[in-house]
């Protein structure tokens, strides 16, 4: 999956576990659990959520690496 | 017979707004049916009715707010009353046995009345029922438009039994409009709420055997038909026939099907946006500052906090989360809030309610969990009977949970009697808390960040998943000895996370 794909995947998914965030005025660097305010079950909602969108399952080990949004965005290009 | 009134959803609430009829004049509600949607300052809740009859009328408008205790709707007894063209008398179902075991309820209920194979196409009807007459006018069916159809599988109305009086004898909205506020008695006996969401999910609802009082098919078992869980019936206990708050353990929010079946569609479908979120989230801190006030001012807490080990559960639910599929995972807060009830079960003094003078203590764990809403403020519905949940059962409606609450979508009974409520705020990044304890409550549990801490242990440092964890407790009904007991043993009980 491309960038743009990915970021509109992370987008659906982000409107539907917090509706609050806008994705425009959020920075690529901003941290989905502290600055966005997830806690670990919109967390896990979000990642579940992406999986049905796009299949993309991502395993516990990875959540560092999903830990920011365009950390998400990355992730989701390389293994889409 | 009476009015059905404005209830009390909670100590601090003194005022509700209608937000959505689930009935209207001319349904037959019975005692559980959900009835309204209602607004309190701190969430969107369905309340159902304390009586059994017919909706006659409808008192307060929607968007109308009006103090507890005022009458929104008014029911009575029976269909004649208020001048349906009833055509049977109150029928009682031949099977009010449903409600247990029996595997097969759907073959007796056609028993119950002439037209009591509500909704279900004829062919559908014999197959769950064979004994069942064949409906003669199915044969010579006037013809159906789709949404007219979909309009009657929504009702329960059978169109093969309607005289059809469009063109060509055709079957109009109105004809099963008409069909269905003639017989409201003549249905499947279920809620208003659990009928739009069989339709909604395709459950057929003369094929499933009720768990509500008389059968009465509730949400839960269109839910539970929905994730295929037949064999999980809720004990006939925890029936809804009790209306007082603090026993009406409903059955409603016991077991939830899983997510991944249905990423429960019941919460959002109708809650939309609340309108004025700005003066939701004021009235809402209004709402949490008088009912803080109050415990701080008749409550003498006391505190007390340890830090609980988790190499052990931390890593059992590693090794779970990796053989499973995202929707199946588990996180710590569920193996904590498992721990935690285990706990209030084996140091009583910190469950249950403190009234008239004294504690009383509770023979089981309602677990309320702390949700911040992402508007701002918290709401703290239960998890019933959280001692009795296996682990995944826990996981599984603690998502639920907080995704209702989130969505604005909590049940009565939720809100109204945890017998002990945990703050998880850890999660968002604080090392501990110590909590506020929500009368007329004992106790409040809360838990810190899981973090990796150095960890001295037989002469050596290593470095665990640690949490802290803290008690605000009740110095009227417990003293620091006992609550130190509870946290002990909530540490204990962490370090076997397979027995959870």
């Amino acid at each position: 999956m491309n960038e743009q794909d990915a970021r509109a995947a992370v987008r659906a998914a982000l409107g539907k576990v917090a509706p609050d965030v806008d994705l425009d005025d959020v920075d690529g660097g901003a941290r989905l659990r502290q600055d966005l305010e997830l806690d670990s079950l919109d967390f896990l909602r979000l990642v579940q959520t992406i999986d049905t969108a796009t299949g993309v399952d991502i395993p516990e080990r990875d959540y560092p690496a999903v830990a920011t949004v365009d950390g998400l965005v990355n992730y989701l290009a390389a293994h889409g | 017979m009476g009015d059905f009134l404005m209830p009390s959803l909670g100590a601090d609430m003194e005022h509700g707004k209608i937000v959505e009829w689930l009935v209207k004049p001319g349904d037959y509600v019975r005692r559980g049916d959900l009835v309204a949607v209602v607004d309190t300052d701190k969430t969107v809740m369905d309340v159902e009715s304390f009586q059994e009859g017919v909706v006659a009328d409808l008192l307060v408008d929607i968007g109308e707010t009006v103090p507890v205790g005022t009458p929104l709707a008014r029911i009575t007894a029976t269909p004649a009353e208020v001048g349906a063209p009833g055509e049977a008398p109150l029928p009682r179902p031949a099977t009010p046995a449903a409600l247990g075991e029996a595997p097969a309820p759907a073959a007796e209920k056609p028993a119950a009345g002439p037209a009591t194979v509500a909704g279900a196409p004829a062919s559908e009807a014999r197959e769950a029922a064979p004994e069942a007459p064949p409906p003669s006018a199915s044969a010579a069916a006037p013809p159906v438009a789709p949404p007219v159809r979909h309009l009657a599988h929504r009702l329960g109305v059978d169109t093969g039994r309607i005289h059809g009086t469009g063109r060509g004898g055709a079957v109009t909205r109105a004809d099963v409009e008409h069909a269905a506020a003639a017989r409201p008695v003549a249905r499947v006996r279920s809620s208003p709420r659990a009928r739009r969401l069989a339709a909604d999910l395709g459950i057929e609802l003369s094929a499933l055997s009720g768990t509500g009082p008389e059968g009465a098919v509730t949400v839960t078992d269109v839910q539970q038909a929905a994730a295929r869980q037949a064999e999980a019936t809720p004990p006939a206990s925890a029936r809804r026939e009790v209306p007082p708050p603090a026993e009406a353990a409903g059955p409603a929010a016991v077991p939830f099907p899983a997510e991944a079946a249905a990423p429960s569609p019941s919460p959002a479908e109708t809650a939309g946006t609340p309108p004025e979120a700005a003066g939701r989230v004021a009235s809402l801190r209004r709402a949490i500052g008088s009912l803080m006030s109050r415990s701080k001012k008749t409550i003498p807490h006391y505190y007390l906090s340890t830090t609980l080990d988790l190499r052990a559960a931390v890593g059992w639910m590693q090794s779970v989360n990796a053989q499973r599929p995202v929707a199946a995972r588990l996180v710590p807060s569920a193996l904590l809030l498992k721990a935690t009830a285990l706990a209030a079960m084996d140091v009583p003094e910190i469950n249950g309610f403190y009234e008239d003078g004294a504690h009383r203590p509770s023979a089981t764990v309602h677990l309320g969990v702390a949700v911040a809403l992402r508007r701002g403020g918290l709401v703290a519905p239960a998890l019933h009977n959280a001692q009795t949940l296996p682990v995944d059962e826990l996981m599984e409606q603690l998502r639920d949970l907080v995704g209702r609450a989130r969505a604005g979508r909590l049940q009565r009974a939720e809100m109204a009697d945890p017998t002990l409520t945990v703050t998880n705020l850890g999660d968002l990044g604080v090392d501990s808390v110590f909590g506020v304890i929500y009368p007329p409550q004992v106790a409040m549990v809360g838990f810190g960040r899981v973090l990796d801490q150095p960890w001295a242990e037989n002469g050596m440092l290593g470095v665990r998943p640690a949490v802290v964890a803290t008690l605000s407790a009740d110095h009227r009904v417990s003293d620091g000895l006992r609550g130190a007991r509870f946290l002990a043993r909530i540490d204990e009980l962490l370090q076997k996370p397979e027995d959870l």
